[in-house]
């Protein structure tokens, strides 16, 4: 049986908001902007909760990298069922540049230090869409992987899961241990009720530094500039088709 | 014997999971006819506080048990009056070194979110509750320098002198962003051991049995209009012996404008057009001073409005293109949009503010200065003193049971002796002298008189028109107003402004904009009153839109699109909207507004 599940989150601006770029153009505005919790980590965190009901792991573990405020996201987890958290420390310059190459050598580093068994993320952030940590995680750590994940079934000492892809569905089956990523039709979030909320209070969030685990977070990308899409050209309305030939000459269309 | 009021939270999203566990191929009839009248009345209304959950076959299995723990004081509503409540009894327990559970509802995911103000912050209440604010960093940044009052025509400005004394003169305020201010005092407050619960909605009886929270009292703050506050009205006749409450619309956007048009530091109001002399209201600019070159700005629309035809929305924007505006936003752009209702009865309308087991604070009684057009620090005064009166209460006596409600009457004795009362008593005229013929010109010399001469020491109390709801004229005895075109550069259409609220509702929720009689919209309001509600709503909820089967209209509700207004239950001429909270953590995401 599968002793301990990992589990990423990541804390987001939420989906709903209107971003604005930031007047310098090197980023998004975030201060005072709401946050939440990733969606696709939030289905991370359900599976790896119902995994917990189904008794086939025995603790979930959930991790956030970041400042102080992502102690609200390990919360929300721990409300949803996560024994414990792990933040992760990062903070300032280090925070702007972290990205998904920093975050799997932390998480790969926890991975080991807590002998986890299972690491489920979600497949992707909504802010950076980078899809890219999961199959990092695994690459460092050199476990398989079961990324798209619709379905997830532990069978023993191996895993099978039902992977969205193009073509249609693909199940593979991986041993353990491994990383799975969550895709959207995985489950739906249970969301924290309060009494929940009341009772993660009391639950631990252990704070470690990324040094502590041996990870270096330097970035080998530099992000130049930050824009907003170019604004949608009106249309032009022609009459005639010479007038549509015209106009697709006169822009050297044809 | 008392009655120990109960104040259920939510989870919010249990619910759905239950919602879809029940329902099986049962498909709730899209039509069907009410009475008798001929033409079929779509239903639209499906919340629980209309058809009872215990005939609706949606709820069939569905766990009826809830979850209960016990608080000493739980206040509803994370604002200016319920965190300075929180804290001050928090205050008082650390410096008496007594234990006191203090728990904060909020329905905003976030503390501020669902905050909206001017917002021009007079200090007094905050001097008193926390001296230390400049150190603790509260986000007080800009102080006014400059106050300009001003009389607009359709192409003129004229300059009114803001004599000392008069009410909306600035002298020693903070022009501030309110959201980021009840942001500050909720974490002063958690600093202080409050537990902040935001995203978590009371009501009375809820969608999905969730967790009763017992306290020995509950502090009601939830703002204009509470809706848990009108059930409180009714139930324990708290409204007898004072005028019905009378409110205003304020719709306000953020801009970024260009750093030469900056004045950090100037507020201007202004009144006149595009108000009529009979409609009050009017405008605000605030230049903030946080580093950006930002304005705050808005329209304010007193809601005893005669005209159905009128639309505060197409008001605030048309206002912008005023010859004295467009200067101050040319080659700005808007990056916050957002509308309140605020209250307007002042002294008048102040409704009894204790009931055995709990207590009314802030603008939920509404202690606003009108003319001042300030309302947070009267507020945040009334939240004080209800945790003072609260706090002697709970450690002078012994307490029977622990789940006993407990009356507070203190709270309102010590109110009514405070300078908030002083305060509001001495501007309780100017607001009602605008009901004359001359309208703002006559307000304005009642004031000029009155207020300035005599400090409103004249010993008569003018009353109120009256409930706000009841003030429309038919369609036919008013005429439409042509509202101008968007030109998407100073002023912009309805839906983008919603989207720049950042509303948003969980879809698998009964709209939470229930009605009492679903044959009312049509019958009533569209027929008498051309359907008002489709040009109140300041977030495009209410839309009139064609039968699918051809012959009459029927009331589409968008009930994802609500800002949390209030201005529907308020204004609707027949008050068949009944505004009850939607799950938590829905609703605008404010932003610093």
């Amino acid at each position: 049986m599968a002793a301990r599940v990992l589990v990423g989150v990541k804390r987001v601006i939420d989906y709903a908001v209107k971003i604005r770029v930031k007047p310098d153009n090197t980023g998004v505005v975030t201060d005072g902007v709401k946050h939440s919790m990733n969606p696709f980590c939030e289905i991370a965190v359900e599976e790896a909760v119902r995994l917990k009901e189904k008794k086939l792991v025995k603790e979930v573990v959930a991790v956030s990298c970041g400042p102080q405020q992502v102690q609200e996201t390990i919360r929300t987890a721990l409300a949803m069922g996560a024994d414990r958290g792990i933040h992760v420390e990062v903070s300032g310059k280090d925070y702007d540049t972290l990205g998904p190459l920093q975050v799997s050598k932390i998480l790969a580093a926890l991975a080991k230090k807590e002998e986890a068994s299972l690491v489920i993320l979600g497949k992707q952030a909504i802010d950076d869409d980078c899809n890219q940590t999961g199959q990092m995680t695994a690459a460092l750590l050199d476990w398989p992987q079961g990324t798209f994940a619709s379905e997830v079934t532990i069978d023993g000492d191996k895993i099978k899961v039902i992977r969205e892809i193009d073509g249609g569905l693909e199940t593979i089956k991986i041993n353990m241990p491994a990383v799975v990523t969550a895709d959207l039709r995985l489950n739906t979030p249970r969301y924290a009720t309060l009494p929940n909320i009341m009772k993660a209070k009391k639950k631990k969030i252990a704070s470690v530094k990324p040094g502590e685990l041996g990870v270096d977070l330097t970035s080998r990308l530099e992000v130049l500039r930050v824009e907003e899409p170019a604004q949608r050209q009106a249309g032009v309305k022609v009459e005639t088709v010479e007038d549509l030939v015209g106009k697709l000459k006169e822009a050297g269309r044809i | 014997l008392l009655m120990p009021l109960r104040v259920v939270q939510k989870p919010a999203h249990r619910c759905i999971r239950a919602l879809k566990a029940v329902q099986t191929e049962h498909v709730v009839p899209q039509v069907y006819t009410r009475r008798s009248s001929s033409a079929p009345v779509p239903r639209i209304t499906s919340h629980y506080t209309i058809c009872p959950r215990d005939k609706d076959p949606r709820w069939e299995g569905v766990e009826m048990e809830r979850f209960a723990d016990e608080a000493d004081v739980v206040i509803v509503g994370g604002g200016p009056a319920g965190l300075s409540a929180a804290i001050r009894l928090k205050q008082l327990a650390n410096q008496h070194e007594k234990e006191l559970r203090v728990c904060v509802v909020e329905k905003a995911s976030q503390i501020g979110a669902h905050t909206l103000s001017g917002a021009c912050l007079e200090p007094s209440a905050l001097n008193e509750l926390i001296p230390d604010w400049k150190d603790r960093g509260a986000p007080l940044n800009t102080k006014v320098t400059e106050d300009r009052f001003a009389i607009l025509t359709e192409k003129y400005r004229i300059p009114v002198p803001i004599l000392p004394g008069l009410p909306m003169n600035n002298h020693g305020n903070y022009i501030v962003r309110l959201g980021h201010f009840v942001r500050w005092l909720g974490e002063q407050a958690e600093e202080l051991g409050v537990e902040l619960y935001p995203g978590y909605a009371a009501s009375e009886d809820i969608f999905e049995r969730g967790m009763e929270l017992h306290a020995k009292v509950t502090v009601f703050g939830e703002g204009c209009h509470g809706h848990l506050a009108k059930q409180l009205y009714k139930h324990f006749n708290l409204r007898e012996g004072c005028e019905p409450q009378t409110y205003a619309i304020g719709l306000k956007e953020l801009w970024l404008i260009d750093e030469k048009k900056w004045r950090p530091g100037r507020v201007e109001h202004s009144v006149g057009w595009p108000l009529n002399r009979n409609t009050y209201g009017g405008s605000f600019l605030y230049h903030l001073n946080e580093g950006e070159p930002m304005v705050a700005l808005g329209l304010v629309v007193g809601l005893d409005y005669t005209n159905p035809y009128l639309s505060p929305f197409r008001e605030f924007q048309r206002w912008k293109h005023h010859p004295s505006v467009v200067p101050t936003l040319e080659g700005g752009s808007r990056i916050a949009y957002g509308a309140r209702a605020l209250n307007e009865g002042g002294f008048q309308s102040v409704p009894k503010l204790t009931f055995p087991g709990g207590a009314l604070i802030g603008c939920s009684p509404g202690f606003m200065n009108v003319p001042k057009i300030k309302g947070t620090h009267t507020a945040m005064k009334s939240g004080m003193l209800a945790a003072e009166a609260i706090f002697s209460k709970l450690t002078d006596e012994n307490l029977q049971s622990d789940t006993a409600g407990i009356h507070v009457p203190s709270y309102e004795e010590s109110l009514k002796n405070s300078w908030v009362w002083k305060e509001l008593r001495s501007v309780r005229n100017i607001r009602p002298s605008f009901h004359n013929y001359f309208g703002l010109y006559g307000g304005m010399v009642y004031t000029g008189i009155f207020y300035w001469i005599l400090r409103g020491k004249e010993p008569w109390t003018l009353k109120h028109a009256g409930l706000d709801a009841a003030q429309l004229k038919p369609a036919k005895e008013c005429t439409p107003i042509e509202y101008p075109k968007p030109d998407g550069k100073i002023s912009f259409d309805l839906l983008s402004s919603v989207a720049l609220s950042g509303t948003n509702h969980e879809h698998d929720q009964p709209p939470h904009l229930t009605l009492k009689d679903d044959s009312v919209p049509v019958a009533q309001n569209l027929a008498v009153y051309d359907g008002p509600e489709q040009r109140f709503c300041p977030a495009g909820v209410y839309e009139f839109v064609p039968l699918e089967s051809g012959e009459g209209m029927r009331l589409q509700i968008n009930a994802q699109n609500c800002v949390h207004c209030k201005t529907c239950d308020i204004k609707d001429p027949s008050q068949n909207i009944n505004w009850v909270v939607p799950e938590g953590s829905g609703g605008p995401a404010y932003n610093g507004m």
